[in-house]
């Protein structure tokens, strides 16, 4: 079995532009398996960059980022395919096929990339669809069901091929704050029992302190990471201001 | 594949060490189910390499030989040479237990550790026995199809006809109210239409004012009649050609641009917000399009008409030995003011009919984006269906008129 603890993902001096305008600039940092690993940050920080750069979407202007020792932002993309069928990416607004039911959205993959038999597909589906607590519902389409709902549909088709690396951007975004904690303990149960890597980009401080193993505050002046660690232990003996009015929600005064 | 051997293995009924379990651990497919015991007796089965999705078929079927006759008195699994398992892999391991437990045979795991606990933690039982809340899509009886088809087309044809009421009220406040117009926006759509329109609709009329003459002098010629060609050329393309090929190419450009874009805005809820903004989509984003469209058709007719003229001409003049001044003064005296106008107010009404079926689609999207494609499409073929049906129309109107 593959150790816990060792770096899965490593992002080296990675520096992300758009345009002229430069969002990150030699960003680096390591995530271990099997963590928890929350990016955290105020709004156009430049969360939503890093995830993108770190799944493959967009090139970075420099640096390089490592998964599962394949380097994806190689000129030769050869490695990146084997890679994609081990991350699983949960995007902002769901991403599910509109046109698909639920039960089609998460065989998918399955379909595309096994060679499993119709009923064999049909009961891991139905017991993806179980995991995230959607059972009953293979057959609604997306847009029969509520936003939450549409969320745990989407994490269930990502973790359709059991990715050793689970993506979410902005997991809690536009979700009650009762759905909103009901997702923050699939992610847990998830992590605990696959022992599934996961890399959250969020800025819901309630989500932060229950699913977060480690955090790493962007900032946007900054450029970069201003803060690495433990969330209570940031909240708790951070000195820099900026870490420690993000953690305890109070307005930034000079 | 060592699940083949396996099989092999246990069909000899003889126990073989699992295999060299470090070189599996690289291979992604290394799999084995071993089982010892007599048949009908205890039975252990001993499980070992990846137990995952990509062997999920090899062990399910392992899994179905268990259930031979006779069945075995019990059936202890040992998970002790797993060294990976995922959903799919737990997923089997609860199956095997559910099938031992409807069979009432005693069944236990041993060497189950920490992970494939939590794994195992994850399938819910319950759900996998959940039945469908809703039924996956029915199938239809012929009858039962036609009758859907038929209340889907009255229902159409009944949005239609309310659209068309709320465009002509629109437009009918926009020519008294000049100023509530976004003429911006028209000004933009004009452009969309026209300008941007322009070349192809050039090149197109050009090529098929060629082609007429081109054909017809093959018959003309025969007659001594060359200088007909200009007649014909002139005649059909500005009565009937030049606005109905105008029509089609700004239906597929426009019409369908039009749809797409007022689908996505209904998508998005845009078109909600501008509601509870208190505007009127219709006059907010209809107006603007059909007007445009129908200010810059005509334009483009007339465009088509010279550029058609210049393709016969170049016909004529190539290959029919007629001078320049010939042919235009032929084409000229056959045609009437009556023909340009009625070109052209024809071009107008096509003009209403594509920008309106296509803001008309566009409002009718429900759903994401295949809905989207769907109003698209549906907005070009009504087009041309309406284009031809109106020109029909125009035809015998014309006709008693003149």
């Amino acid at each position: 079995m593959k150790k816990e603890g060792e770096p899965i993902i490593i992002v080296e001096g990675l520096t992300a532009r758009y345009g002229d305008e430069t969002i990150l600039e030699d960003v680096s940092f390591q995530v271990r398996r099997g963590e928890v690993f929350v990016v955290v940050g105020g709004s156009g920080c430049g969360k939503s960059t890093l995830l993108k750069h770190m799944i493959g979407l967009h090139r970075p202007a420099a640096g390089k980022v490592v998964i599962e020792g394949v380097e994806i932002t190689a000129e030769d993309q050869t490695g990146i395919d084997e890679v994609r069928k081990e991350i699983g990416v949960l995007f902002q607004s769901s991403a599910l096929f509109g046109s698909m039911s639920l039960a089609e959205n998460v065989a998918l993959p399955l379909r595309e990339y096994t060679d499993l038999p119709s009923p064999a597909i049909d009961l891991i589906v139905r017991m993806k669809l179980g995991m995230v607590n959607l059972a009953g519902y293979e057959n609604h389409l997306p847009s029969e069901i509520s936003g939450g709902m549409k969320k745990r549909a989407a994490l269930a088709r990502a973790m359709a091929l059991d990715p050793e690396i689970l993506f979410f951007d902005e997991p809690s975004a536009g979700l009650d704050p009762v759905t909103s904690a009901e997702l923050d303990r699939l992610i847990h149960r998830i992590n605990e029992g696959m022992g599934t890597t996961m890399v959250v980009v969020t800025h819901e401080l309630d989500s932060i302190f229950n699913i977060a193993h480690r955090v790493i505050m962007l900032d946007k002046s900054e450029r970069g990471i201003i803060a690495e660690g433990d969330p209570h232990d940031l909240r708790d003996h951070s000195t820099d201001p900026r870490v420690a009015s993000f953690f305890h929600r109070r307005p930034q005064t000079d | 594949m060592i699940w083949k051997l396996g099989r092999r293995m246990r069909l000899a009924r003889t126990q073989v060490a699992g295999e060299d379990l470090e070189g599996a651990m690289g291979q992604r497919d290394s799999f084995s189910i071993r089982r010892e015991g007599v048949d009908g007796g205890e039975i252990t089965v001993a499980i070992s390499g990846r137990l995952a999705v990509e062997n999920f078929k090899d062990a399910m079927m392992e899994i179905q030989l268990l259930w031979r006759d006779p069945p075995p008195s019990s059936l202890t699994v040992d998970l002790e040479g797993v060294d990976y398992l995922d959903s799919a892999g737990a997923l089997l391991l609860d199956r095997l237990e559910t099938e031992a437990q409807a069979r009432s045979i005693p069944f236990r795991f041993v060497n189950l550790n920490e992970r494939a606990r939590g794994i195992m933690s994850l399938v819910d039982k319950a759900a996998l026995r959940t039945q469908p809340l809703k039924p996956f899509g029915e199938t239809q009886g012929f009858f039962e199809y036609l009758g859907e088809a038929v209340t889907r087309f009255v229902t159409d044809l009944y949005e239609v006809l309310a659209f068309v009421g709320e465009l002509l009220r629109a437009l009918g406040r926009a020519l008294t109210h000049p100023k509530s117009v976004r003429w911006g926006e028209v000004r933009y759509y004009m452009q969309r239409v026209g300008v941007d329109g322009l070349p192809i609709v050039a090149l197109i009329s050009f090529l098929l004012g060629l082609i007429m003459a081109f054909m017809s002098s093959l018959q003309l010629k025969q007659f001594g009649a060359n200088i007909y060609v200009a007649s014909l050329v002139g005649i059909g393309m500005v009565r009937e050609l030049g606005p109905i090929m105008t029509a089609i190419l700004v239906a597929g450009r426009s019409g369908s641009a039009f749809a797409a874009e007022i689908g996505t805005m209904e998508v998005n809820e845009e078109v909600d917000a501008l509601t509870v903004m208190g505007f009127d989509p219709t006059t907010f984003l209809a107006v603007p399009k059909v007007l445009a469209a129908v200010m810059v058709l005509p334009i483009l007719t007339v465009f088509a008409d010279v550029f058609a003229i210049a393709g016969g001409l170049l016909v004529g003049v190539t290959g029919l030995d007629l001078t320049i001044y010939t042919y235009l003064q032929q084409t000229m005296k056959t045609m009437t003011v009556f023909d340009i106008v009625s070109g052209l107010v024809k071009s107008m009404a096509f003009a209403m009919l594509i920008a309106g079926i296509g803001c008309q689609r566009g409002f009718q999207v429900k759903g994401g984006a295949q809905a989207v494609g769907a109003a698209t499409t549906s907005a070009v073929v009504s087009a041309l269906f309406l284009i031809i049906v109106a020109d029909s129309a125009f035809a015998v109107v014309l006709h008693y008129i003149s």
